[in-house]
Parts: structure tokens; sequence; C-alpha cells
């Protein structure tokens, strides 16, 4: 099952820059939260506090509060436990080169130390299926090299080895910008189911994407949070005049 | 607007397709400088060597002055050794120094590595053997295999040190992040995905150090220092193919001329074959990506 998060007073750095300013935010568990806004404006370094992979860039630097369900995620927990529980998928799918399908999505469990093969033959099946690519695969899963498949099915091959950690949530960080609209569609029906068992967290620059997936959305604008509502009030109804002029397309 | 005339077009065409022909016979030809050298200095060896090449040269160890027959087998088996020491000295401390420059190496001390390690990689080889013979030979009392490898090992170090980190450098971040975001630790992931993932570029940078160390004479003169008879102590002077073809090139005796051409030609073979070895072991059971 998802967890919630909770974010207070998040701000964030890159060396004497801030990128972030005073971000608090309730993500409901079992929903999906979209995160749109311009270029530059914070959504990826936002997302990356969250499983604190800002931190693996130098001299990038944190303050504030982040709870996800009971735990804490910047203190009194090693920041791998915390990303063995959220979930992440990138911009652009990032496939093990050298690893086959199969290994791909085992890779999370190997590298922490999980060999039980059966148990790892019902996870990469399971996860393969979720991800919707199992059928596509299932004849090459040792044989082909993740590398090998098409962008929209590395995308999903790079879905199937997040969930194969089995996390509560999945950080999407602009997960289709790389990918054709039939993909694209693929993946948004993937994320409509999996938000039966995860909390899902996608950044995108696609509004309809937003308005189509998200229960929740967050108008980012220069490192703020400018507005937070149900997905139906920010495109409908927004209570910012700046929210109102970026999803009209008068800047951003 | 005036529309280019249809000679004006052949014309730019004629030129372009001029240039192309020029580029491709250029690059062709840089190919075929490349390879002659090669195929010359193969083709000699050959010619020159293959005839002194027989199963007695493979199995036995030099004869005396003056009596015929004979071979290098003890050399084959010296060059082995003391080449064996130096990969098992070379390969791991140039890979781990590449690994550090790579991963954690972008400071002030990173720097320092990578000058040093680009000066030592333009010291000549000699000055290495006597570093070689101050550090091994002197300490243990005599020549020995051991001093021969150290000192082919040092001057791999380098080579294989800077080919590691440019290989590593080459992985992008996006894969280590991948890796980090499935909560792996970071030793873990520079272990087994960023350097899985450099494998090939890293075999080829420690395959060259070990073809230039292979042929090397000069640091074993005074370290491995040569012998006429088996060794498989490591502590023990020991022959080394090199050494041998230099031994036999610059006697006075036909028979001995004969043989070192033979000798030089097994050298050859033999870096060929090792090369060849480690890239099939290393290709096999990784998969290709399209990407």
């Amino acid at each position: 099952m998802g967890v919630g998060i909770n974010v207070e007073h998040l701000d964030a750095w890159f060396g004497k820059t801030q990128s972030l300013h005073d971000i608090s935010m309730m993500i409901q568990a079992n929903h999906a939260t979209a995160i749109i806004g311009p270029s530059g404006c914070g959504k990826s370094t936002f997302v990356r506090c969250l499983n604190r992979m800002h931190e693996t860039i130098p001299e990038a630097r944190v303050s504030g509060r982040v709870r996800m369900g009971d735990l804490d995620v910047y203190n009194g927990t090693a920041a791998v436990q915390i990303r063995r529980r959220i979930g992440m998928v990138f911009q652009k799918p990032n496939p093990f080169p050298t690893m086959s399908i199969y290994d791909n999505v085992a890779a999370g469990l190997k590298l922490n130390g999980f060999h039980d093969r059966r148990r790892l033959d019902e996870i990469v099946e399971r996860s393969l299926k979720v991800s919707a690519l199992w059928d596509e695969v299932k004849d090459n899963l040792r044989k082909k090299s993740g590398a090998s498949l098409s962008g929209g099915q590395q995308q999903r091959l790079c879905i199937a080895r997040a969930l194969a950690v089995e996390p509560q949530v999945l950080l999407m960080d602009e997960p289709c910008s790389a990918l054709d609209p039939i993909s694209t569609g693929k993946i948004e029906e993937l994320i409509f189911q999996l938000k039966e068992n995860f909390t899902i967290v996608i950044v995108t620059h696609n509004m309809q994407q937003a308005s189509r997936v998200a229960e929740f959305t967050g108008f980012f604008l220069m490192g703020r949070l400018v507005e937070f509502d149900k997905t139906e009030k920010i495109f409908t109804t927004p209570s910012d005049k700046r929210t109102e002029d970026y999803i009209t397309g008068r800047f951003g | 607007m005036p529309s280019p005339n249809n000679s004006d077009l052949t014309r730019v065409g004629l030129w372009r397709r001029g240039k192309d022909v020029l580029a491709t016979i250029g690059a062709a030809g840089a190919v075929v400088l490349v390879l002659v050298p090669l195929i010359a200095i193969f083709g000699y060896l050959v010619y020159k060597g293959i005839g002194s090449l027989n199963w007695a040269f493979l199995t036995e160890t030099p004869k005396p002055v003056g009596e015929p027959g004979g071979g290098m087998a003890n050399a084959i088996a010296g060059s082995c050794l003391i080449l064996l020491i130096a990969s098992c000295l070379g390969v791991p401390i140039g890979i781990g120094a590449g690994i550090y420059l790579a991963e954690y190496g972008r400071n002030r001390f990173g720097d320092l590595i990578r000058f040093t390690a680009d000066v030592l990689n333009g010291v000549p080889s000699i000055v290495i053997g006597i570093v070689a013979y101050g550090i091994v030979v002197l300490a243990q009392g005599h020549f020995s295999a051991l001093a021969g490898g150290v000192a082919l090992g040092i001057m791999m170090i380098p080579t294989i040190t800077r080919a590691t980190e440019e290989m590593l450098l080459l992985v992008p971040q996006t894969i280590r992040e991948a890796a980090y975001g499935l909560g792996v630790a970071r030793w873990r992931t520079t272990l087994s995905i960023t350097l899985r993932t450099a494998s090939s570029g890293v075999i080829t940078g420690v395959m060259l150090a070990f073809a230039r160390v292979a042929g090397e004479t000069a640091p074993l003169l005074f370290t491995a220092f040569g012998n006429q008879y088996w060794n498989w102590k490591i502590n023990q002077p020991t022959a080394a193919l090199s050494l041998q073809v230099f031994t036999y090139a610059i006697s006075p005796f036909d028979e001995w001329h004969r043989q070192a051409w033979a000798g030089a030609l097994i050298l050859i073979i033999l870096i060929v074959v090792a090369v060849s070895a480690v890239r099939v072991a290393a290709s096999h059971g990784m998969l290709k990506g399209t990407s």
C-alpha cells in the first residue's frame, strides 16, 4: 500500500543558489499528485528531495522536514533505505545497458543482496506484468539487453525495475517527455492502475497529462509552490493569478 | 528572387562530390598507413622466424653455444609468469585508482594523482627497472621474477588508471542515478553498475597496458635478469622472451640470430592470443544493446 508524504518548510540549495523556497505540501496516499510549472521552476529538484536523490549532487543541500508515513526521511534513516521505499522513474529511460531485461528488473533486489532465484523469477514476472511489458518481452527475458528495446518499452522496463523493490511511493520525473503519444498513453493507463497500490508523484510539462492522471496538482514557479489543490480546481478556478496565467498559456 | 540555374547546381554538386571522394580517399589512406607497418612487421617476423620454429623450440631450454637445436620454452614460461605477476599488481591498483579519480577525484588530490600518473607514463622503462631493482632486488639480495613483475606492473598502472577514469566518466550520470534510485549503495553502484557498464573500455585499457609491457626488455635486464634453465619460483632469476631475443640478437652466432627471430614471432603471437582470449572471455555472457 502507498503512504502519504508530508513536506514541511523544505528549502534546497545548489551551492549558494537556493532553488526551493519554503515548500509545504501534503501528498495523499494512493493518489497521483502532479507537479507542474515552467522549466527551471524547481519541479525536478522537489521530487529529488523526496527520496534524497538531491544530495547525490556535490554541493547540494536541503533543510526542512519530509515525513513519509511514519518515517522521517531526513532524520534517523539512511538514504538507501529511503530510496528502497520510494521508487523513481526518470525523464529519459535509463535501463542498465549491459544487463538483460530480466537482470534490469531484478537489479534493485540483486544488488541489495537478495538472491532467491524462485522469488526473483516471480517478482520479475509480476513487475513486468504490472508495467504492461510482459507480453512483449517474455520470450527474450535473458537474451535481450534492456537497451535493445524501444524508448517506450525501455520506460516501462524502468517502471518495472522500480516496482520490483516494492516501494510505497513512485516518483516520476517527466516520464513521458521522451516518448511518442502511443507510449505516453500506455504509461498514463499504467499510472491509473498503479494508484491502487502506490502513491504517485508525477512531474510533467504537459498540462493535459496532469489533468488526466492526477487528483492533486501543485504549481511551482521560481522555486516556490504557488498553489496546491485538487487538479480540477487548479485547472478550472485557480485562486492565484500566476497559476491562471500559466495554465492559460500566457507564459511558461 | 533569382532562382539558381542548373549549371550552378551541377557545379556545387560536383565540388561536393569531389570533396566527399577526397575525404574518403584520405581516410582510407590513413587506414592503409596504419596497417602497412603492422602487417610488414608481422610478415617479416614470420618470414625470418618460421624456419626456426619447431616443436623443440617450444619445449626445450637453450642449448650451449655451438650445439644446434634447443628452444625457448623456459623463456615463454618465464614471460607468462612475469606478466601474470605484473597483471596481479598493475590491474587492481590501476583500476582502483581509476575508479577513485572518476567517482571521487574532483579535487586537488585527484589532480595530483592524475598528474603523477601522466608523468609516470612518460618515465623511461629502464628507470622503472632501476626502481624495481632498488626496492625488490636489493631487498631480496638476488634477481627474481617478482622483481621483473613489479617493474612491469608499475608500468601498467598509469595507462590502466587513466583509461579506467576516462571510460567511467563516459557512463551517463543517469545510469548511476537509476541505481541510487533503487536504494543501491554508492560503492555497490560503482562496482556493479558503473564499472560493469564501462567494462569493455576498461578491458581495452588493460589490454593496451598489457601489450605494451609484454615486449619490454629494458626493465627486465636487472630485475628478472634472464635464466638459461627452467624456473617456476617467483624469487629466482627468470628467463623472459624479450630478454632471450635481446641476448640472441646481439650474439655473433647465426643459429642464435635465427632463434631470436622465432622468439620475437612467438612473443607477438603470445600477446595477440592473450589479448584475444581476454576479449572473448569478457564478452561472453555480456549483452550488447543498440544504444
